[in-house]
């Protein structure tokens, strides 16, 4: 039986949970959200990445109404939400301080929003016994914040912005204070949980391998514009720009003029060098800048000339060691360092390159991205 | 060791010598009879007479003077006069302290220096001076009635000076910094995040100030009111300057003991008295702040 793909923003049938119209925010002189639209769709795992100050967080504080759009308009399930303060909407945020109360216990934490609501003794035991079971606090419920660990109080605030079952959970760079190892767990952790509830998740990351573990679609974000928003591998194979390219994983960028012929162009890119060979389905005029992106795991690298459609030879600068793979730097004659990776299938001691040896280096024509921003 | 050792030592040497000893001259007055003499009471410690001028001074002490405090009930009233005063001021204080507390900690950051600043300012002057500046405000014809007579609000000079109504001007006034301070403390530290996530779990601002502002400043709250409640129960300038004859206050009542009556004796059983009712709020205050630090940890 063939399993439908989750992917309801190819389905233009699909109601969006979260629809964001023209908003734009300014605070004082400084525009932190440019004129933005942008659907969210019910039971996703959306990713809003980028640097700090792109505006991520002002976007996800605006869906839980601690900030009001400049203008333009915010809807949740088709209900504007301009004029809806933060305590009556179906939203609940997972703070990246935690924001626990410092003077209640893990219990009364998460059951804080349950009481506001006035649901009886029952239900709330109930409810409150059910999230410690799903974030695993049960031995944990009369501690406080505390007397807990990192890791623990980030589930026990998970835990309470779950407890009121909310439409759609934003958490706002939930794993940040975590060591590696623990966040790596607990992403796949929240992973289940979303799974499990079913909540629509908004997540704010500054972490590019953060959000493409999690995600259903990844909304990378510059300086207050969408600059693409799409599944993980689409954001990682087929970036729309150089920034997005750089932006997620590792990346070779040559600039170059195009010449283009069908669906190969020709880059021309130094002084007396060989133009780039790559397929595009974009349509560039003569002569236009352009840019190629190549991954460093796409790059092949070898001792003897290969018969690759791209070959260029250089010389091994550095070579990073990560244990499973190491990355070359080579510099080409026109000054260019271009990075390759390559996966240790071997003992290290019988590694076929070292520093200053000769290598070449090459792809196909289908391996670079040709942008033309 | 050596080190540690006279580190701890001073503080204990200065205890000792200007809190401990006075204090247990003090009990050997209260326990003593008045006397026409210099210094006016008996029996004086002879150490010339050896062994039995010891025996014999030790036996004339008695707690006759406590028992004295009981047969006159202007000592009780006066007590319990000064603490129906200090908690109500205490209360005053907290109530006027608190709104200032909170907006001088939800002030932007760059005025709260100034803010601070002008809380303290107060101090800059003499506190009698500032005392008797209040004597100018509240009298029949001071700055208040002049300014209500000349708004029309009243017609006739409201008389507050020398009534309780103006001792309670009086230590709120002088109080109301060591209630702000301690409180600003515990808002200033208060996490804006922690509000807004107890709004994000459906509480209006009112209650989320309720659940979580005052929980959380509770701490500040205790150390200002011991702060002021403490001082306040003893006070003698305040309800002799303002509150004229008809304010019962234990300081006062001390004071005239000393002074007008010249009997260090029982003067000295009131000074007994009040340091153990003191020393009741003054335990509480220290375990909250253990309590604290503990809870910091």
């Amino acid at each position: 039986m063939p399993q439908t793909v989750f992917a309801p923003w190819e389905n233009p049938d699909e109601k969006p949970l979260i629809q964001f119209r023209n908003v734009t925010k300014r605070f004082g002189d400084f525009t932190a959200i440019d004129n933005l639209d942008l659907d969210i769709y019910t039971r996703e795992f959306f990713a809003l990445l980028g640097p700090s100050g792109c505006g991520k967080t002002t976007l996800m504080r605006m869906l839980a109404g601690f900030e009001t759009p400049s203008s333009g308009s915010i809807l949740i399930g088709g209900q504007d939400m301009a004029e809806i303060p933060p305590n009556r909407r179906p939203v609940n945020m997972m703070f990246q301080s935690y924001a626990l109360f410092p003077h209640l216990s893990v219990w009364d934490n998460i059951a804080f929003g349950l009481k506001r609501e006035g649901k009886d003794r029952g239900t709330i035991e109930t409810r409150v016994a059910d999230m410690m079971r799903l974030t695993r606090l049960e031995k944990f419920a009369r501690r406080k914040p505390h007397q807990l660990s990192g890791g623990q109080r980030q589930r026990v605030a998970l835990a309470r912005s779950l407890a009121k079952a909310p439409k759609l959970l934003l958490l706002d760079e939930p794993l940040g204070a975590l060591d590696k190892k623990l966040r790596e767990e607990t992403q796949f952790e929240l992973m289940d949980i979303q799974e499990k509830t079913g909540t629509t998740f908004v997540i704010v990351t500054h972490d590019q391998e953060e959000a493409m573990t999690v995600a259903s679609r990844v909304a990378v974000m510059d300086e207050g514009k969408l600059v693409q928003v799409a599944t993980p591998d689409r954001i990682y194979e087929t970036p729309n720009s150089v920034y997005v390219a750089d932006f997620i994983g590792d990346v070779n960028i040559i600039e170059g003029r195009a010449s283009q012929s069908g669906d190969r162009v020709l880059v021309s890119w130094a002084e007396g060098t060989t133009p780039l060979v790559a397929a595009t389905e974009k349509h560039l005029s003569k002569d236009q800048a352009c840019y190629l992106a190549i991954r460093p795991e796409k790059i092949t690298i070898s001792e003897t000339e290969p018969d690759t459609a791209n070959r260029l030879q250089g010389e091994i600068l550095d070579i990073g060691y990560l244990g499973n793979i190491s990355t070359y730097h080579v510099k080409l004659p026109t000054g260019h360092v271009i990075k390759a990776q390559s996966t240790n299938t071997r003992r290290i001691a019988r590694r076929s390159f070292t520093w200053e040896d000769k290598v070449w280096l090459s792809w196909t024509d289908t391996a670079a991205i040709l942008l033309e921003r | 060791m050596l080190r540690r050792l006279t580190l701890i030592l001073i503080p204990y040497l200065w205890l000792l010598a200007l809190f401990l000893v006075p204090f247990l001259i003090v009990v050997k007055i209260s326990l003593s009879d008045v006397a026409l003499a210099r210094p006016p009471y008996m029996p004086q410690l002879d150490l010339a007479a050896g062994l039995s001028g010891l025996k014999d001074f030790f036996s004339q002490l008695d707690l006759e003077n406590f028992w004295f405090l009981t047969s006159d009930d202007l000592y009780w009233k006066a007590y319990l006069s000064s603490l129906k005063i200090a908690a109500f001021s205490t209360l005053i204080t907290l109530l006027v302290g608190f709104p200032i507390s909170y907006a001088m900690a939800s002030a932007r950051s760059e005025w709260r220096p100034t803010l601070m600043m002008l809380v303290i300012l107060p101090f800059w002057t003499s506190f009698l001076i500032r005392v008797y500046s209040w004597m100018g405000i509240l009298s029949q014809n001071g700055l208040l009635n002049s300014f209500l007579l000349w708004t029309g609000l009243i017609h006739e000079p409201l008389t507050i000076l020398n009534t309780p109504t103006a001792v309670y001007i009086g230590i709120v006034y002088t109080y109301l910094p060591f209630m702000i301070l301690p409180i600003y403390a515990t808002l200033e530290k208060l996490d804006i995040s922690l509000l807004e996530a107890a709004e994000d779990l459906g509480c209006s601002r009112l209650t989320a100030f309720w659940l979580v502002t005052v929980p959380l400043s509770k701490p500040g709250i205790i150390a200002g009111c011991f702060l002021v409640f403490i001082p306040a129960l003893g006070e003698f300038v305040i309800p002799s300057l303002l509150g004229g004859s008809r304010t019962l206050m234990i300081g006062k009542v001390l004071w005239e003991e000393f002074f007008n009556n010249r009997d260090w004796p029982v003067a000295s059983a009131v000074a007994v008295v009040l340091l153990l009712i003191l020393i009741i709020p003054i335990i509480l205050f220290q375990r909250n702040e253990q309590k604290n630090r503990e809870a910091g940890q």
